[in-house]
């Protein structure tokens, strides 16, 4: 996701120091990653030599272009292509900031480097001529290109050599390898593991293990109670949080314990859209990377809350609610059409949370006793299987 | 000057004037008589009070003689004891008080109707009759006028210049002097000293003057306010001696008075004629109006150059010429005489049944049929033949006196004429400004306008800088195209040819479209309307458009919103040209309009002469004018608009060829100079195809909209 890092993210990506084994294959794909580059660069210039506009030939990356599949229960990506053409007032701009980020991320790869795409941003913006017009304005404008550079070579963000803003720890049962460095997630004091950017297996691999399953938290807050009441170490279950909207490592990274460790997977979330939102895109994708449902989502995992029923099977009182706003109520009702939410139980779902015009946070839940979630919430929904999927 | 006219035509030129000059008002005839024989008017003035009185009752007369009830002395003693006997008047008693009532007495106590309503605009209308009057002269005698309009702030020169100018009324002297055909020395008392009195009421001939009130009516404002006389130079050629007359009014019997007369050994022109006037005015108020005036009629008058000398204070002072006051000149932008307008019969068309009575008991014909041949214009030996036949009476031969008699002959005769087809007037009477010659005024007049300075209101006015104003000429030719561009202050397209219809004036592009239309007829009487137009420029694009009202080439500055072409101008709809238009008012966008009536008689709403009346016939030719000039203006803005979306984005394209080809230079590991080379080559060839559809597609859209126009208007007229 293209959320801006903080300073912290600025130290230098994973590196290679600890892939050696797959050193070779590393170097395979980064020969096959500015290969397709070249080509992409070769056949403009071909069309230019032939006094054609040339075009970029993207895949749409918008609800337009996206469908889910019921078979596999995910948001996949259509087959619409849109030209991109430099001869066009409003596309020659992005034209030419697509190039900028191809000739940047060729660099990035022949040098063997990592980089952030906020660091890119920098790296390709420059004054044009002299005017006052910059190459890229601000990174909002340098994320989505360098999605599209994505789909267009079909090429993954590691293997452009890219990485997201850091976001999202992890603690657990569990010991991992993290480029070459052995870490045992049992101890890790009061901040947890930062899980990176890029978890790909030549850089993160799982070693023992005696989790049973995989606990994802939306917020850092709740998480933090979780971590300090050692809910991991009493209930045998990894606890990963991704603040707010879990980013690509995050996604990455549960996909893997999910398929390699075969560990269910629970969502506890806020209650209001954004949260049933941040449930689905962990569930079967986003529309935005749904090129990378497939790496990502888990159509297996299960939401534990919190339900809108909630309220009153926990006895929360109505003061600790907030009030759905106008946008709350659009995003519900947007939801309710995604074909993914058209199951009954999610209908209801969002349906009581509309009628209620109520949501709630998790927080709200300590109002019943400052571990109320961990020692009697949780335990009481998994044990009674009281979740939705 | 234009009075001047008649009596310079008693030496040579067209008799038919002179037939037409005969049926006057009886108190013209009677003046002539009386003026005629008389060696100076001076002698002849005074006794004249004195022989009328019997006749006409001077106002002290009655006052002494009549011991009628009424008058104030007496009142008092008849009433007690007469109170119950008889009414209080008697037909008798108020027969006494009945008495003529002269036209100037008229006018002193109605002179707004004459446009002397308050000294700002007492002042703009004395300067503007002296010019009108000076033009109508110069081109009738066919000279290019070269005229000096003076106003001097006497409390200021009295100061030597060293004082502010007066605030508010004060005394002002007005010259204006012509090197016109100069006047015979017995008309100029007359036509100085006398209302409705002058050459051009009774023909039909287009002319910037049309009653003969104007010079003496502000003769007559001069001397009611400071009580000086009006004070004539005139000359009328080489070998004649210059004469200088002081006349003044003797309102109760509209008669000029001379009072001082002399003959002078030298004078510095050949011919030509020199008014001063000493007024109150108040020169703070109405500067504006007067700027505007002047230049305006430089616009409208491409042929005349005007010497406009106005006061400046102290604070002015760097452009002063001398103390007190400076000096601007608009020079003539063409040394092309307009085309003489023609005097015309009146076409029978236009005549009142009234009128044709008139005219019938005026005749010298033997019968109807020459009546009507001779005395209107388009009727033939055969048209009258056919006028004649739907008249009962017409077997036998009838005297034109007859009909001009019986109130039904003529009735009859009026209504055949109205059933008959007639050719239209003949209209080569007319006189337009031409394309041509609007579209230099136009330049010359925007140069003035741009050394102006910014502001355009009151103060901007102020700043008509002299400096500004020389180079007016040279830029005139520019218009042909040749100066070379200056350093623009648009850098954004370098080196555009000079467009179609545009002019660049003071580092500003303007577009100029002139219409003038083919001449027309309201009521018998031939007129032909104009429409210029400068777009763009320095105009403000958010303020309301600037309407340029002329007619017979005099500008109209008051009562914009009565005037039939501010309704014309109004009722076109202007989004059909791509300008905004509030609903029911003038468009809004950076442009000046300048609409131009030409006509033997235009028709005004007041003797002011401020407005011209709403006849169908004529707001319809002004908005069809200005349609025809909208379609003009539409099809630039569209083209510049193209140009500058292609221009914006060339230059976008060759930024960003620069950026893509040093990106995919570095990515193939090629040289990027001939991949930039070559994306050049495809961007020439795509934006000229793209131009190229781009171009049909806005002359469809301009198809469109002149067919919407078209449907409007023919739904207008249904």
């Amino acid at each position: 996701m293209s959320a801006r890092p903080d300073a912290s993210a600025k130290r230098t990506g994973p590196r290679e120091r600890g892939g050696i084994p797959s050193r070779r294959a590393k170097d395979a794909i980064a020969r096959k990653t500015t290969a397709k580059i070249e080509k992409l660069a070769e056949s403009v210039l071909k069309t230019v030599a032939g006094g054609k506009n040339p075009f970029l030939d993207i895949p749409v990356r918008s609800l337009a272009n996206v469908s889910w599949s019921e078979k596999r229960r995910l948001v996949e990506l259509g087959n619409q292509r849109q030209k991109r053409y430099f001869f066009n007032v409003s596309m020659a701009k992005k034209f030419m900031q697509t190039f900028l980020v191809s000739e940047a991320c060729k660099e990035l790869i022949e040098s063997g480097k990592t980089t952030s795409i906020r660091d890119l941003y920098y790296v390709a913006k420059h004054t044009i001529g002299d005017t006052r017009q910059n190459t890229f304005e601000e990174q909002d404008e340098s994320d989505p290109i360098i999605e599209d550079l994505e789909v267009t070579l079909d090429a993954l963000r590691e293997e452009l050599h890219l990485f997201a803003a850091r976001k999202g720890s992890m603690v657990g049962p569990i010991t991992i390898t993290d480029s070459g460095d052995t870490i045992d997630l049992r101890r890790m004091g009061s901040g947890g593991w930062a899980v990176p950017s890029i978890v790909e297996a030549n850089v993160i691999n799982f070693r023992r293990h005696e989790a049973r399953y995989v606990l994802l938290i939306e917020k850092d807050a709740v998480w933090t109670r979780f971590n300090e009441d050692k809910y991991w170490k009493r209930n045998q279950c990894i606890i990963v949080q991704g603040g707010g909207q879990p980013p690509r490592g995050v996604r990455r990274l549960v996909h893997r314990l999910h398929h390699e460790l075969e560990l269910p997977v629970y969502v506890l979330v806020d209650n209001d859209p954004w949260g049933f939102y941040i449930y689905s895109v962990m569930k079967q994708g986003s529309i935005n990377l749904a090129y990378e449902s497939m790496r990502m989502a888990v159509p297996d995992a299960r939401f534990v809350g919190l339900s809108s029923f909630d309220k009153d099977k926990y006895e929360i009182p109505s003061n600790v609610s907030i009030k759905m706003d106008d946008g709350d109520n659009n995003r519900a009702k947007q939801m309710l059409a995604y074909p993914w939410f058209k199951k009954a139980q999610w209908q209801r779902e969002i349906q009581e949370m509309v009628r209620s015009g109520q949501k709630f946070e998790l927080e709200a839940l300590s109002r019943r006793g400052i571990s109320f979630i961990t020692e009697e919430y949780l335990p009481k929904k998994l044990k009674d299987r009281d979740w939705l999927e | 000057m234009a009075k001047a006219a008649t009596a310079r035509k008693t030496v040579p030129p067209a008799k038919k004037g002179r037939k037409v000059d005969r049926p006057q008002l009886a108190l013209f005839e009677d003046a002539a008589r009386k003026a005629g024989p008389g060696k100076g008017a001076p002698a002849k003035a005074k006794p004249a009070p004195r022989a009328d009185a019997a006749k006409t009752p001077a106002v002290k007369a009655p006052a002494a003689k009549a011991p009628a009830a009424k008058e104030p002395p007496g009142k008092p003693a008849a009433r007690p004891e007469g109170k119950p006997e008889g009414p209080r008047v008697t037909a008798e008693s108020l027969a006494q008080k009945q008495r003529e009532i002269s036209v100037s007495e008229f006018f002193v106590k109605n002179r707004h109707l004459l446009g002397f309503d308050n000294p700002s605009k007492a002042l703009l209308t004395t300067i503007k009759e002296a010019v009108d009057n000076s033009l109508d002269a110069c081109e009738e005698a066919g000279l290019l006028p070269e005229l000096h309009v003076e106003v001097h702030d006497l409390a200021l020169e009295a100061k030597k210049g060293n004082a502010e100018l007066t605030k508010g009324e004060g005394r002002f002297v007005v010259v204006v002097q012509d090197n016109g055909p100069g006047i015979v020395k017995t008309q100029v008392p007359k036509i100085f000293g006398k209302l409705l009195y002058g050459s051009k009421f009774h023909r039909l001939k287009q002319a910037r003057g049309q009653q003969g009130i104007g010079i003496s009516a502000a003769a007559m404002y001069g001397q009611l306010t400071t009580g000086k006389p009006i004070r004539v130079t005139s000359r009328v050629g080489k070998g004649k001696a210059a004469h200088v007359f002081d006349i003044q009014l003797d309102t109760r019997k509209n008669e000029p008075v001379v009072t001082h007369d002399e003959t002078l050994p030298q004078w510095h022109q050949e011919h030509g004629t020199r008014v001063e006037l000493e007024i109150v005015a108040n020169w703070q108020q109405g500067q504006r109006f007067v700027n505007r005036y002047v230049e305006h009629t430089a616009l409208a008058n491409p042929h005349a150059a005007i010497h406009y000398t106005r006061p400046v204070g102290a604070a002015q002072r760097a452009n002063a010429d001398r103390p007190g006051n400076e000096t601007l000149t608009f020079p003539r932008a063409t040394t092309e005489l307009p085309k003489e307008a023609v005097e015309i019969r009146p076409h029978p068309h236009g005549v009142e049944l009234g009128a044709l009575m008139l005219m019938a008991q005026e005749s010298k014909s033997h019968d109807v049929r020459g009546f009507l041949h001779t005395a209107f214009s388009r009727v033939s030996a055969q048209s009258a033949d056919e006028i004649l036949a739907r008249v009962p009476w017409a077997k036998k031969t009838v005297r034109p006196r007859e009909v001009g008699a019986h109130r039904a002959m003529a009735e009859e005769l009026h209504k055949a004429i109205a059933d008959t087809r007639l050719m239209s007037p003949p209209t080569n009477c007319l006189s337009p400004i031409g394309d041509e010659l609007m579209r230099k005024g136009l330049v010359s007049f925007l140069n003035v306008i741009e050394s102006e300075g910014e502001g355009g209101d009151e103060n901007a006015q102020l700043d008509l800088d002299s400096a500004g104003m020389k180079p007016a000429r040279k830029a005139g030719k520019s218009a042909a195209g040749k100066r070379p561009a200056e350093p623009s202050a648009q850098p954004s397209i370098p080196d555009a040819p000079p467009e179609d219809g545009v002019e660049k004036i003071k580092g500003h592009n303007y577009f100029i479209a002139t219409v003038t239309r083919s001449p027309k007829v309201y009521r018998g009487n031939p007129f032909q309307v104009e429409v210029g137009l400068a777009y763009g420029g320095s105009w403000p694009a958010d303020k309301t458009i600037e309407l340029f009202r002329f007619a017979n080439r005099v500008p109209l500055l008051f009562q914009r919103g009565a005037c039939g072409i501010t309704d014309a101008v109004v009722r076109t709809d202007w989004r059909n040209y791509l300008l905004s238009q509030p609903k029911g008012s003038l468009p809004v966008g950076p442009m000046a309009l300048l609409v131009h009536i030409a006509s033997v008689w235009v028709p005004f709403t007041s003797e002011s002469k401020e407005a011209v009346a709403h006849y169908p016939d004529i707001t319809k030719e002004i908005q069809l004018a200005a349609q025809e000039c909208g379609r003009k203006l539409a099809t630039f803005i569209r083209k510049r608009k193209a140009a500058d979306y292609q221009a914006q984005r060339r230059s976008i394209f060759e930024l960003y060829i620069e950026e893509v080809a040093a990106a995919i230079g570095k990515i193939t590991g090629r040289k990027p100079g001939p991949i930039k080379r070559e994306f050049l080559q495809v961007a020439h060839k795509v934006t000229a195809a793209e131009m190229k559809e781009e171009q049909k597609a806005m002359e469809l859209e301009a198809r469109e909209a002149r067919q919407r126009a078209k449907a409007r208007s023919a739904a207008e007229e249904a």
